[in-house]
């Protein structure tokens, strides 16, 4: 069988990457050779696996261990290697800090604050309609609305939310910001928390961050003090930067879908499964990212892969896999069967899934409700993209209506 | 994965009762195929057809099985002491 001293590792990410659209690479790699070697521009040489199959294997088996990467010059499209906390940990470690917040996080608990989603997105309607069109999309709706939800759930002051978005870059950047521009940035936010976190020292709070203040201070050995500020800078960052960019990739891929977006209009009960529909088809990684270590020799998807060989999931290109999903390449916003993996899969399932689903439904929901003319205010080519980030969206999205 | 044998859990319990055997059951109409239970305790779940369903019904107390109903983000995973129905996890 294959192993990693049989073949060439190939440059990956294969190309730059082109608005939304999934390097083409990928299908012929699912159909031909669906575990390559590839060398990212930094780190050592690991395994990309494409297929949907083994991606949920790398993803979900306890097999694959992210602690076993801590030390290794892990695989990675970054200059440093970040300390990513839950992400850099295995179960029982892992699960240790995911249960003092996962309850915060249930479909029960974030259906809670629905209302209130609905309330703050009517507003940001309400202001765009005012002030008439065009507006940008990202600055007036899709940063804002994330960013007031995560504020109120854990307790951070929205009126901070410039310095703090600008700081939450450092979570997401990979080439945008400079390692010294990093490491500031995230000093500044972790100062920041440990300032809301001594708050809650002098006065109990009853919001998340206070439940996690009172859960370290209760039993010091549930979670350190830098676990505590990183656990919450990690929940501010991470739980906004994502959906910011994902509410106007939807309207993105919707404009460009425009039958699909008047089937939406039609038919505002496939919200749900259309926000399921937008979350496989959108590749949101820039690329593929956080590899997992094998522990033991594993056969995949026709190779072997060693103990200690470091695996890249393509969540990406397991979402267009066309053993799972018929017609892969279609927006289908109806589609019924939909597994997809754009939460990630296993213990790393996206913490804030829920959250995420709940507010884009109410995103969407709302646009496309209460702006039925909703269109691109500038030809398409001219819309500006994100770069050097994990992920990729639009920069700006200028709409009219 | 070797699993850790339960520390606590078995203390958990009203009036000094302690558990011996647990029953643990998944909801299929909640269950989203996060992978999340299995991923902690791989011996007691696994995912089926995209859902979670635990190999055994009734299981000796252990850690992870109570992490893993702690976790689940849809609250599928339903532990019960299996002698007098006591609901052992998830904490409401």
């Amino acid at each position: 069988m294959t192993d990693s001293q049989q073949v060439t590792a190939r440059p990956y990410p294969f190309a730059a990457p082109d608005r939304l659209n999934l390097d083409p690479h990928y299908a012929r790699l699912r159909r031909d050779e669906p575990l390559i070697r590839v060398q990212l521009p930094f780190g050592e040489e690991a395994w990309l696996a494409t297929r949907y199959e083994d991606v949920r294997v790398v993803l979900g088996d306890a097999r694959f261990s992210r602690a076993a990467g801590v030390g290794r010059d892990q695989p990675r499209t970054m200059p440093r290697q970040p300390d990513l906390g839950m992400l850099g940990m295995d179960p029982p470690d892992h699960t240790r800090l995911r249960r003092l917040v996962a309850k915060a996080f249930t479909a029960r608990r974030v259906e809670l604050l629905r209302t209130r989603a609905q309330e703050i997105a009517d507003g940001l309607v309400d202001e765009m309609v005012e002030a008439g069109p065009p507006a940008d999309l990202v600055e007036r709706f899709a940063t804002p609305l994330p960013i007031q939800v995560i504020c109120e759930l854990l307790g951070v002051p929205f009126a901070d939310r410039d310095s703090f978005h600008r700081w939450s870059e450092a979570i997401v950047s990979t080439t945008s910001l400079s390692p010294q521009q990093v490491q500031e940035y995230l000093e500044s936010l972790w100062g920041y928390i440990g300032e809301l976190v001594a708050i809650r020292r002098r006065e109990p709070i009853d919001d998340l961050l206070g439940a996690m203040v009172r859960a370290r201070d209760e039993n010091e050995d549930r979670l350190t003090e830098q676990e505590l500020v990183q656990l919450a800078a990690g929940l501010l960052a991470a739980g906004h930067e994502t959906t910011v960019t994902q509410i106007p990739n939807f309207v993105y891929v919707l404009l460009e879908n425009p039958s699909e977006l008047a089937r939406l209009r039609s038919d505002p009960a496939l919200i749900p499964s259309a926000v399921e529909e937008l979350m496989r088809y959108v590749p949101l990684g820039a690329a593929s990212a956080f590899p997992r270590y094998a522990t033991e020799d594993i056969e995949l998807g026709g190779v072997l892969v060693r103990a200690g060989e470091p695996v890249l999931p393509a969540v990406g290109s397991a979402n267009r896999d066309a053993t799972v999903f018929t017609d892969p390449d279609r927006l289908d916003l109806g589609r019924e069967t939909n597994p997809h993996v754009g939460f990630g899969h296993g213990v790393h399932h996206c913490l804030g899934a829920q959250l995420a689903r709940m507010e884009l439904q109410v995103a969407i929901g709302t646009l496309v409700g209460r702006l039925p003319g909703l269109r691109l205010a500038v030809p398409e080519p001219e819309v500006p993209w994100k770069s050097g980030l994990l992920v990729r969206g639009p920069l700006a999205l200028p709409v009219a209506w | 994965m070797e699993e850790r044998p339960a520390r606590t859990r078995t203390t958990r319990t009203a009036g000094g009762l302690v558990s011996t055997a647990w029953r643990v059951s998944v909801d299929p109409h909640r269950c989203i195929g996060s992978g999340i239970c299995a991923g902690i305790a791989p011996g007691h779940f696994r995912l089926v057809d995209g859902l979670s369903t635990p190999p055994a019904e009734t299981v000796d107390p252990a850690d992870p099985v109570v992490d893993a109903a702690e976790s689940c983000p849809v609250e599928a995973i339903l532990v019960r002491d299996a002698a007098d129905q006591r609901l052992i996890a998830p904490e409401s």
